[in-house]
């Protein structure tokens, strides 16, 4: 049905309303709860951004990566060794780090955006873990298992609650930024690179550097989330950067729903909060996880968004009058005029 | 245009917000009054690589407290118990859920050393009393020490081979072989028996270092005849130990040439796994659940009625280290709100318990009893390490003394300690 289809997409007063009161909890959050669960929301607000970072190249241009804690890992890393042995300013160190980030992402997206499907996912998957077998092996740079430590935050980003607003202003200046590029006419290539690569490119698009483009620009947010996960806990080390983090990041997007920008924030958001929360109570939550991918790859391929989606459509469709009591003049040529004209 | 006002003034606002601080308590919780109940938070890694010794872990320390009673100075003593999964992250939000969410007045373990640190920076910024009876990391309570870390009932990882290579020196072999595991761990504990031997006048032939989970150590045994060493210094963990002690028996190298095993190889976690092969062979360790004294014997009676195992040295110290602990909350009649008297009381604390005597150095580390042991078969059939020697009062620097013993880095895979190396740094052998 049209208006069916219609109401799928939910209106943006609506939207903009259910953002709005979204960002008023956000900014109240530490004058309601304590010091731990804002400490959760912080982590939802870095993770989400990583697992926007993958959504950007695999949900919107069709490639899924399997190595992005890798590229985060590079990022934290470098900001975590000039800040902690180099005592460097955090400002020059995260410029620097960001650098070498794109840089790599660069050079890992070269080789990886020439393959499409299983193969893109097994080379991301290869360049994650040399990022990891680095980090394990390079001792006297990175401190191998025991990783690096006090890595100190920007002196304004201290205690918890300021931590929080600080990850909360660089993720919404993020989130903007990818906003605007998803909605661009580069995000609008991107969606048809992932829709049909061939169309696009007999349509005279350089796909490969549309490609190569989206690869970095991704591996930058993700930089950008790694140095947020490196301040948090003032800590990195090798498991931070496995490819079992990776697959993390990878779970976040289809939960939520890939293709979307609020998808991977949700995804987050569950996740973080069954790994810190349910916790507690629920011994076996590795299971819990389990079984909730289970239930969203077999019945919500499109994850919560899309699921919140469909759920809106129903709820429009139950709120429709009959058909048969539609106005005069609803239709066109309305079937009443002809049965007016026939008497029947 | 509407859309860049509505974000102007969210930024407005969220600039507006973040000068103002939110009100209530710092994220540390002092915890609870001095009448509630005592709430101990246990850090165990219960799932991931090293599940069975974290379960053991949480073995010995619930022992104690049904073997005494829950209740210390008339305060019930409740256990949280929450797992690491092997791995820092969770550690550390564990720590973190501890600390801020379920306000413990204190934490005992991890297991794993770099579990260890990350949650030892944590807990410096929190200024929660942890005390970590497993974790042996040298540098803990060394360069990198923290005031309200101290470990209780615990050990180093080079203050037993300190000793071995001494004793190894006195039983007359000069020139040793080292197979060991490549990681942190692996190189202080072998770090400390190169130190030590070639201080004496040992000579180190070649060393040797192998990956975690290697299946198949033949390539390393092979170079054994070559090198044709007075005996051989090896350091496994886990799985790994139950492998090569099979392994050196069946290249047929347990009777023709001396193994100097250590703590690790032969710790009951992995003996029970053990077969013939594992009788007679020497270790030095700080638990020797062989031992006859009657602290030793009593606990491990009590653990073998309880879990039908004898206890490994991860359940012995956490037995040890809640001892400890309530010996020292009953010297201040239960009153450990006043942090700095907590760890003042753990500190001025000496013991006598399953491990013999222990007190603590200035740094937090253990002045304890090592033993020479060696693998006996039981009357009922099992393996344990019955100790033929005892070094008593070994300091975690051994006999270099601390200012001396400081100026040295930490044991790495770079630096062990041979006199070639020290004096390549303007250090005295």
């Amino acid at each position: 049905m049209r208006a069916a289809a219609l109401a799928r997409h939910i209106p943006a007063p609506l939207q903009l309303g259910l953002l709005a009161a979204a960002l008023v909890l956000a900014i109240a959050l530490p004058y309601l709860t304590s010091s731990f669960y804002v400490s959760v929301a912080t982590q939802i607000l870095f993770f989400g951004l990583l697992a926007m970072s993958i959504d950007l190249l695999g949900g919107y241009t069709g490639l899924m990566p399997l190595g992005h804690a890798g590229v985060l890992g590079i990022s934290a890393y470098t900001m975590g060794y000039l800040v902690s042995r180099l005592r460097w300013g955090w400002v020059e160190a995260a410029g620097v780090a960001l650098a070498l980030t794109v840089l790599v992402s660069l050079l890992f997206g070269f080789l990886a955006v020439r393959t499409r499907g299983i193969f893109f996912v097994m080379i991301t998957m290869a360049e994650g873990m040399l990022v990891w077998g680095l980090a394990y092996r390079w001792a006297s740079v990175t401190g191998a298992e025991n990783g690096i430590r006090g890595i100190a935050r920007p002196a304004f980003a201290t205690l918890y609650w300021q931590y929080y607003y600080f990850a909360l202003v660089v993720f919404l200046l993020c989130a903007l930024a990818l906003w605007l590029l998803v909605r661009s006419p580069f995000g609008l290539t991107l969606r048809g690179i992932r829709e049909s690569e061939s169309r696009m490119r007999t349509l005279g698009y350089n796909v490969t550097l549309h490609k190569l483009l989206a690869f970095t620009i991704s591996g930058f947010f993700a930089g950008v989330a790694g140095l947020l996960y490196a301040w948090y806990n003032q800590y990195i080390s090798p498991s931070s950067v496995h490819i079992s983090a990776s697959t993390e990041g990878l779970l976040m997007v289809v939960l939520g729903g890939a293709g979307t920008l609020l998808g991977p924030v949700l995804g987050a958001a569950v996740i973080v909060a069954v790994k810190n929360l349910l916790s507690m109570y629920v011994a076996r939550w590795p299971t819990v996880l389990g079984l909730i991918f289970i239930v969203v790859v077999l019945f919500a391929k499109d994850g919560l968004v899309g699921l919140g989606r469909r759920g809106w459509a129903a709820w429009q469709q139950r709120q429709q009058r009959p058909v048969s009591a539609a106005p005069p003049g609803a239709y066109p040529m309305a079937v009443d005029e002809e049965r007016a004209a026939t008497g029947s | 245009m509407g859309r860049w006002r509505t974000w102007a003034a969210v930024a407005g606002i969220l600039a507006l917000v973040a000068a103002c601080a939110p009100p209530g308590a710092p994220g540390s919780g002092a915890g609870q009054q001095a009448a509630g109940p005592i709430k101990a938070g246990v850090l165990a890694s219960l799932t991931g690589v090293s599940a069975a010794s974290g379960q053991d872990m949480v073995n010995g320390w619930n022992l104690y407290w049904k073997l005494n009673g829950a209740t210390v100075a008339g305060r019930q003593l409740q256990t949280l118990v929450e797992d690491d999964a092997s791995e820092p992250n969770t550690g550390l939000t564990k720590a973190r859920q501890f600390v801020e969410q379920q306000q413990v007045d204190f934490i005992v373990g991890p297991l794993l050393a770099n579990i260890g640190y990350a949650v030892a920076d944590y807990v410096k910024t929190t200024g929660t009393p942890t005390f970590f009876p497993i974790v042996a990391a040298d540098d803990l309570t060394q360069r990198a020490r923290v005031d309200n870390v101290i470990k209780v009932a615990g050990w180093g990882s080079s203050q037993v081979t300190h000793v071995q290579g001494d004793w190894a020196y006195d039983q007359g072999y000069r020139r040793v072989l080292t197979i060991c595991a490549d990681y942190a761990f692996g190189h202080e504990v072998c770090g400390g028996f190169v130190r030590a031997f070639t201080a004496r006048g040992g000579q180190i032939l070649t060393q040797l270092w192998f990956p975690l989970n290697t299946p198949d150590f033949g390539s390393y045994l092979a170079q054994i005849p070559g090198a044709n060493p007075d005996a051989v210094f090896v350091l496994t963990v886990g799985a790994d130990s139950v492998r090569f002690v099979k392994q050196w028996a069946e290249f047929g190298l347990k009777d023709r040439v001396p193994l100097l095993a250590t703590e690790t190889m032969l710790d009951q976690s992995v003996l029970r796994s053990m077969g013939p092969e594992a009788e007679g062979l020497i270790s030095l360790g700080h638990w020797a659940e062989g031992r006859p004294a009657r602290e030793t014997q009593d606990m491990v009676d009590a653990y073998l009625r309880e879990y039908n195992q004898l206890p490994s040295y991860y359940a012995a110290a956490m037995f040890a280290a809640a001892g400890w602990i309530a010996k020292a909350i009953e010297r201040l009649n239960g009153n450990i709100s006043d942090r700095k008297a907590f760890l003042d009381a753990v500190r001025r604390t000496e013991v006598s318990g399953p491990f013999g005597q222990q007190k603590l150095d200035d740094y937090g580390a253990p002045i304890l009893n090592v033993y020479v042991r060696q693998v006996e078969r039981r009357p009922d059939g099992r393996l344990w390490n019955v100790p033929i020697k005892t070094y008593e009062n070994v300091s975690q620097f051994w006999t270099f003394g601390a200012d001396k013993f400081l100026k040295q880095p930490l044991y790495s895979r770079e630096f062990q300690g041979t006199p070639e190396q020290l004096r390549a740094l303007g250090l005295q052998p």
